[in-house]
């Protein structure tokens, strides 16, 4: 449930759900994030989820903070317990190459990599939020061995299809840009395909994800 | 074959084709984009006999120099920008805000913009483009938009898919303003600054960086106190959201920012001050200036009707 509405700015409405940041809290979010989306609401642009935080901007021509507020005070949960979730394997090459703070990782966590590879490849994730860059899955839970910093200086790029650890996550770079995350491989899939009107994101809030460690021949002849 | 077309002799620095953006995708990770300032851009438009949804050229510091190909057409500037027209030996100075015929072969050269970042140039006509969620608006970073999502280069084309013929001449006079406050809305992590950073923030001047873009306009100034933690769990942003980073320096998104972010919010520009806001060019000195919800709404309707007003005079 909502814990308190508070507003951002004069456009948008910040909803809180609570300190805790836990599956529980994120379906929560998520189930708000689709009611709302359904009701078409005049006068919302954007609603977006994350962990514990639902953000609903509006434009102040049609609609103000009260009026809007009101509305969200009064929404019923329309979904049922269970959202709908996919399940995506990813295929993850950990070459060298690919693997540009596997090195990183060993020395911070006093771990193998082989060792890091195992617990990372078992662990099935649940996509928390997506967004940052267009299409970029947020994935919880790692355990909590595998938990590392950001980098202190984020790369000014990191490559496409890049997948990266911080903290109790796990996430993808759809496409290439800056970015501090500790990267431990690359996927030949495409996580978001802007060609596609329609759903240009494969992973979406809510989705299940595990990853298959592929070789560098399997990555290099990949086809989607 | 298109026989009406610009021919880019220099694209400028940044020249993008812009609309009102696009909403209803912050949750997949794609921004609003769209012009930076909305009202020069919806002027522009009207000059020019357009709906207020259209595309246009927006640009950054210097504009592009184009020559035109085709039957006469209307174009119409708007901003605080510098250009001139060549027709044949005959070179024109170009006003904002008015309407220009462009006759085959004439050159339309967009010197610069004055003590200002953005400037817009529409034509009476459409320019032939691929939409992208029903949009043109272009975010360069994302490769998204129109163009494929890139900025106009040298060498390259324009054309244009139709030509109002029905055009009347245009005119508005009109004087864009300058602001040295910016007037904001308590952030959600206000509490994570110390008193005395609190203080920084709405005492201190603040500079312009030249690291500012479509994505964010970075502050230069005293460090502002954060005495809880410089990261936040990420979280939606929003245009005008004002960060602090680690480094203890203010960061304001703009139209083509990250969807989330998890640096604390200080505050929020208020919307009535956003198009003013991004046309502070960097070395510009600011200060931010506290007001609260309902007279943010009040200061909205005002510059809203402002901008309805003009729009009518054309």
């Amino acid at each position: 449930m909502i814990k308190n509405i508070s507003n951002l700015g004069d456009a948008a409405l910040y909803c809180d759900f609570g300190k805790e940041v836990n599956k529980e809290t994120n379906i929560q979010v998520i189930k708000y994030f689709k009611t709302i989306k359904e009701k078409n609401i005049l006068g919302v642009n954007n609603i977006t989820p994350s962990y514990n935080k639902l953000i609903i901007s509006f434009d102040l021509k049609k609609i103000n903070f009260n009026k809007l507020r009101k509305i969200i005070d009064n929404i019923e949960i329309t979904k049922s317990d269970n959202i709908q979730n996919k399940r995506f394997q990813i295929p993850v090459c950990c070459e060298k190459e690919f693997s540009l703070d596997i090195k990183r990782l060993e020395e911070i966590l006093n771990i193998k990599k082989e060792k890091i590879y195992d617990n990372f490849f078992e662990k099935e994730f649940f996509c928390y939020m997506t967004g940052f860059i267009a299409g970029m899955p947020f994935l919880g839970d790692l355990q909590e061995n595998l938990r590392a910093k950001r980098l202190d200086t984020p790369r000014v790029k990191v490559p496409k299809g890049s997948i990266g650890l911080t903290e109790q996550f796990a996430n993808i770079y759809t496409f290439e840009s800056p970015g501090g995350w500790n990267i431990i491989g690359n996927t030949p899939l495409n996580i978001f395909d802007n060609s596609k009107e329609k759903e240009p994101n494969l992973i979406n809030p809510g989705d299940l994800v595990t990853f298959k460690r592929i070789t560098k021949e399997k990555y290099q002849n990949y086809h989607e | 074959m298109n026989k009406n077309y610009f021919e880019i002799i220099r694209a400028g620095i940044n020249s993008t084709f812009q609309d009102l953006g696009r909403n209803h995708l912050y949750h997949i990770g794609i921004p609003f984009s769209g012009a930076m300032d909305n009202r020069n851009y919806l002027l522009a438009n009207k000059l020019t006999g357009n709906n207020h949804n259209h595309p246009v050229i927006e640009f950054a510091y210097q504009g592009p120099h184009l020559k035109y190909h085709g039957n006469p057409i209307n174009i119409a500037i708007t901003g605080d920008v510098s250009f001139k027209i060549k027709k044949g030996d005959n070179l024109i100075d170009g006003k904002c805000y008015q309407s220009f015929i462009l006759e085959n072969n004439d050159e339309l050269d967009i010197i610069s913009t004055n003590k200002s970042v953005y400037g817009y140039l529409a034509i009476s006509g459409m320019f032939d483009l691929k939409f992208q969620w029903s949009s043109c608006s272009t975010n360069t970073k994302a490769n998204i938009g129109s163009n494929n999502g890139k900025k106009l280069s040298n060498n390259q084309k324009i054309n244009i898919k139709e030509i109002n013929q029905n055009f009347v001449n245009t005119k508005l006079n009109y004087v864009n303003t300058k602001i040295e406050n910016i007037r904001v809305i308590k952030g959600t992590n206000f509490n994570y600054f110390s008193d005395e950073g609190k203080k920084t923030f709405f005492k201190n001047e603040f500079k312009v960086s030249k690291l500012s873009d479509r994505m964010g306009m970075r502050l230069e100034g005293k460090k502002i106190e954060n005495i809880i933690e410089t990261n936040i769990r990420s979280e939606g942003l929003i245009k005008g959201v004002i960060q602090v980073t680690a480094d203890g320096f203010p960061i304001i998104m703009l139209s083509d920012h990250g969807t989330i972010g998890g640096y604390p919010k200080i505050g929020v520009v208020i919307s009535a001050d956003y198009d003013k806001l991004v046309q502070l060019t960097p070395g510009s000195r600011v200060k931010f200036q506290e007001v609260d919800l309902n007279s943010a709404e009040t200061l909205f309707k005002l510059y809203d009707l402002e901008t309805q007003n003009l729009i009518s005079k054309i």
